[in-house]
């Protein structure tokens, strides 16, 4: 062990420990979000189907734990990861910026669109989750909601225009945001080479795919009356 | 060729800059980009004018001296340094923008001047390795296999321009600090100082006030050597480990 007094800053005080910080949140994000999207594609087979596993998921885990202690215990771990993921975000970004004060006069498009839009991205997705919550989970602003019925809520969400909406704008987003995210997660843990560039990059393309196709058929199958 | 040149004027450190515009006529297509501007000086000069200050030294493209943003490309639409960038990339009748790098870590001097000493206290921090002094030891004493050699070398090329640091949209010195700790971290003479240099390095990078990376790839674009983009990658595993490995008293 080399022990030394050392100036050198703490793992958060680094933009490399941030960085950090932003790829595992993430990665934790990425893993929830498709047993989500998974999930979701059980409402093809129907009410009853749909309803039990939305019930199943507060019995998880049970007699072991007690009803709804795993659910509970997923938020907790996805707060704490979107916590995490927005704070290192907002302090690397003003960074950022405050490291370039005076922009170029002559202004040429850098880098790829999933790229350049990782910060508008993640705000949408923020407040799409906020929305999310309100809607499905606490029901706050469903016309159906009645605690129990999954199926019917959802139903509800995407029998309006606003409903469907916000949410194929903000399943188009988190495809941009994990496209970049999962790509730059694997350079920042530092598992990205050039031998594996080509398949991490399209490892990052076919989670961003999945994850907007799986998510977005559900509003598309409800608009298709394929799901009523 | 005829062309006009839209310039970043500023008088010091402190002054207010602005682009100023000048036309250039009877410029040889083989002119080196520095020759260019070495015509609009003597004109400028004759006229009485103040010239035009920019970074330049050897123009073999091995020094790292010469720096201009070109048209919004570091050292311009070629993949080389300004100084081997020649005027047969333009057409006759063109406007280019010369402009500065752009960073907080990097103040304008004058005119097309930075000052990339925060690149030298980087270096300081542990950029370099432990030898001891004397007689130079015994060359096949201490075995590199030939592709920590080549790897090595690779990230070695680096000539410290700065392009990169220009051409990120965050300002950020990793495609650099990368260069330098795996070109030591990867040979045995740079073992001993392994994890203490990542650190010290990246602390430095941090310190003198560069944006992070959001691997957006533009470095690895604009290095006029080719320093690939999975550098940093290989950095941030350094880092990592590093961070296991040494304890902060």
């Amino acid at each position: 062990m080399d022990r030394r007094p050392s100036k050198t800053p703490g793992f958060w005080e680094s933009t490399v420990g941030k960085k950090t910080v932003m790829a595992v949140s993430g990665l934790v994000m990425l893993l929830y979000l498709v047993v989500h999207m998974l999930g979701n594609l059980k409402i093809f087979f129907g009410t009853d189907e749909f309803n039990g596993y939305a019930h199943w998921l507060r019995t998880v885990g049970e007699p072991f734990m007690h009803y709804e202690w795993t659910l509970w215990l997923v938020r907790i771990v996805l707060v704490l990861a979107v916590v995490a993921h927005a704070v290192s975000a907002y302090q690397l970004s003003r960074r950022d910026i405050n490291a370039r004060p005076t922009k170029y006069v002559h202004k040429r498009k850098r880098a790829s669109y999933a790229t350049r839009t990782m910060r508008w991205g993640g705000i949408i997705l923020g407040l799409f989750i906020v929305w999310h919550l309100l809607d499905l989970t606490t029901l706050t602003v469903n016309e159906h909601a009645v605690h129990g019925e999954a199926y019917q809520n959802v139903v509800a969400t995407f029998s309006t225009w606003y409903g469907n909406v916000i949410y194929i704008v903000a399943m188009v987003a988190l495809g941009f945001h994990v496209r970049h995210g999962f790509w730059s997660a694997a350079q920042t843990l530092g598992v990205g080479s050039a031998a594996r560039d080509r398949a991490l990059k399209t490892a990052a393309n076919g989670l961003a795919l999945l994850l907007t196709v799986g998510f977005v058929s559900v509003p598309v199958a409800v608009m298709t009356g394929v799901v009523s | 060729m005829k062309l006009t040149l839209r310039v970043w004027r500023q008088r010091n450190a402190d002054a207010d800059g602005a682009m100023s515009t000048y036309e250039v006529d009877g410029i040889s297509s083989d002119m080196s980009f520095l020759e260019m501007l070495d015509t609009l000086n003597e004109e400028l000069i004759l006229r009485g004018e103040d010239p035009v200050a920019f970074d330049h030294d050897c123009r073999e493209g091995i020094c790292g001296a010469c720096s201009l943003v070109i048209n919004g490309d570091a050292h311009g639409p070629e993949r080389t340094t300004t100084c081997q960038l020649h005027m047969r990339s333009f057409r006759d009748g063109d406007t280019i923008d010369i402009e500065p790098w752009r960073a907080a870590a990097f103040p304008v001097v004058k005119d097309l001047v930075v000052d990339r000493s925060a690149f030298d206290r980087i270096i300081q921090a542990g950029g370099y390795v432990s030898a001891p002094t004397g007689s130079a030891p015994e060359a096949h004493a201490t075995p590199v296999p030939k592709p920590d050699a080549d790897y090595a070398f690779e990230h070695a090329e680096c000539i410290g321009c700065g392009a990169c640091v220009a051409a990120c949209p965050n300002g950020s010195a990793m495609l650099f600090t990368s260069a330098k700790v795996n070109h030591l971290n990867v040979l045995p003479q740079g073992a001993p100082e392994r994890e203490t240099r990542v650190l010290d390095m990246v602390g430095q990078m941090d310190a003198e006030g560069f944006g992070g990376c959001t691997l957006t790839g533009e470095c690895a674009t604009a290095c006029p050597k080719g320093i690939p983009l999975p550098s940093i990658a290989a950095m941030n595993k350094e880092w990592l480990r590093a961070n296991r490995k040494v304890s902060r008293g």
